[in-house]
């Protein structure tokens, strides 16, 4: 079992990028999902402008609770929220397009919570679709017409439409293959380079966390805490299939990470 | 697109063609149990057509169709209304769903044909017995129609209307109202052929008037063609409400359901 007295370990020291404005800031002192089950302990978080943070954490340590704490849907039971973002975005885990209507107008639903016209918003979301890849015939489809991985895709269409300054994923990856999750990683790094867009994300897969972020918490259950923040060394552009296999490994050399994941001895496949 | 609107055409008038086939074979088992029976038990199906023809021809006959017509939609209008309100309602408040329960129970528990006898003693003749008979008898279904809508709603997809801050009345009619439908239709469809048939049975111990009342003549005369002919009239009606708004209204609530 983890131990929650041992300190926080931090690979790299944090200092570099301290210049930049703080977007999020959510400091949870307590979360009860009911009276008698504590979810959260007190874990606290700031995210910069510009800035990509995972976290990571084995499945039900109550990492999706802190992402919905931070996105606003639900309150903690004691602690504080604050962000300064102007418009923000989820991309959960599931597509959650509507399915009795068409691809393009689930793009442009997430836009009738600003103060724009039907044909601005139309205009804007067919903007982004074909930004996206999508074609005029994929448009008129329902969601039930589409593959997996383009009802994701639309998903984060219908997120990015709204121009977000400040950007949820919650494990929205997971189902899709290789290839497409690429496309979609692509996407959001694109959107967060070109618009200084912050991006919190919630994930169980390690290697996800590292190909994405400038920081990864690492999330241990019962009651959810943050055990360890752990700084990703190299720049985006050079992070490739092999050193990224290499920051797993320094990750997991951590024992309690590794027990954390039952990845203790993980050279060992099955 | 002219594919799919072909397509659409011929499954149409296929499904048309299913509901025709069924007709003519009810009126061939008929013709079976007439000549076996005899004509006292049931007339011969041109008998009962030819009747109809007269009993419509009848200024009476129309005007009674209509008066039923008239009292099973005004029944149905007032339920719907009432229950998709209350249904509604009581799917968003726990409170008010207990509270509809009990009056739930005893609209479901009490018989048709007591509510006429109570219907009688406090409206009397009129209009308002066969009315109020299909308002208490449908508004059961409906409200669980409605209150099974908003209750097995997907919650995820509120949590996204509510992540994107769509205003609360477009998050109403865009993300529940159509999973409400889906749920409410059928008990819908279901109410409206219940409301045609409770109608007349209300109509036949309590009117003067309308279809109800004819059979009850018919009864008096032990005329079987007229009762056959009149049966013929309701079901008659009912497969006509059904094409003409029961279906077209399905097929738009419903459309994205079918796209293949």
């Amino acid at each position: 079992m983890l131990n929650d007295a041992a300190p926080l370990l931090s690979v790299v020291p944090s200092g570099a990028a301290d210049t930049k404005p703080t977007v999020l800031s959510v400091s949870v002192e307590d979360h009860l999902y009911h009276p008698l089950q504590q979810t959260l302990a007190p874990s606290a978080l700031e995210l910069k402008k510009g800035e990509v943070v995972s976290i990571i954490g084995p499945s039900g340590c109550g990492k999706s609770t802190f992402l919905r704490i931070a996105a606003g849907l639900i309150e903690a039971s004691s602690g504080k929220t604050s962000s300064t973002a102007d418009r923000t975005a989820i991309l959960f885990q599931e597509h959650r397009l509507l399915p009795w209507k068409s691809l393009l107008n689930n793009i442009s639903f997430g836009l009738q919570g600003q103060k724009l016209s039907k044909f601005q918003r139309m205009k804007k979301a067919r903007a982004v679709a074909y930004a996206m890849g999508f074609t005029e015939d994929d448009l008129i489809k329902y969601p039930s017409e589409l593959s997996g991985g383009m009802r994701q895709r639309g998903a984060l269409a219908r997120a990015l439409a709204v121009e977000p300054d400040l950007l949820f994923l919650d494990e929205p990856f997971s189902a899709l293959d290789i290839g497409r999750r690429r496309d979609l990683y692509r996407l959001v790094l694109h959107e967060v380079d070109k618009k200084q867009c912050s991006v919190l994300m919630v994930t169980h897969d390690v290697t996800e966390a590292l190909a994405l972020s400038d920081r990864v918490l690492v999330m241990a259950p019962d009651p959810g805490h943050f055990a360890k923040e752990y700084e990703v060394p190299l720049a985006r552009s050079e992070r490739t299939r092999q050193n990224l296999l290499e920051l797993e490994a320094s990750l997991l050399a951590d024992d309690r990470i590794a027990q954390l994941f039952n990845m203790s001895n993980w050279e060992q496949l099955v | 697109m002219i594919h799919h609107m072909l397509s659409t055409l011929m499954s149409k008038l296929w499904s048309g063609w299913g509901t025709l086939a069924g007709v003519f074979l009810i009126f061939a088992l008929w013709q079976v149990g007439f000549e076996t029976f005899g004509s006292l038990v049931l007339p011969a199906p041109l008998e009962a057509l030819s009747r109809l023809v007269d009993l419509v021809a009848l200024p009476s006959g129309l005007e009674y169709i209509l008066i039923t017509a008239k009292r099973a939609f005004a029944g149905f209008l007032l339920a719907s209304a009432f229950g998709i309100f209350f249904g509604l309602i009581a799917g968003w408040s726990n409170t008010l769903s207990l509270l509809c329960k009990p009056f739930i129970t005893v609209a479901l528990g009490v018989p048709p044909i007591a509510w006429i006898v109570l219907a009688l003693l406090w409206f009397g003749g009129d209009d308002g017995t066969p009315i109020f008979t299909v308002f208490i008898s449908t508004i059961p279904l409906i409200f669980a129609g409605a209150l099974q809508g908003v209750r097995m709603r997907e919650k995820e997809l509120d949590e996204m209307a509510q992540s994107f801050h769509v205003p609360l009345v477009q998050r109403f009619w865009q993300v529940q109202a159509p999973q409400i439908v889906s749920y409410l239709f059928p008990a819908w469809a279901t109410a409206l052929g219940l409301s045609w048939k409770v109608v007349v049975m209300a109509e036949l111990l309590s009117s003067t008037r309308g279809i109800g009342a004819g059979l009850a003549e018919a009864r008096v005369n032990i005329d079987t063609a007229s009762t056959m002919a009149w049966i013929v009239v309701v079901v008659g009606l009912l497969l006509v409400i059904e094409g003409t708004l029961l279906n077209p209204v399905k097929d738009y609530v419903e459309g994205w359901k079918h796209a293949e």
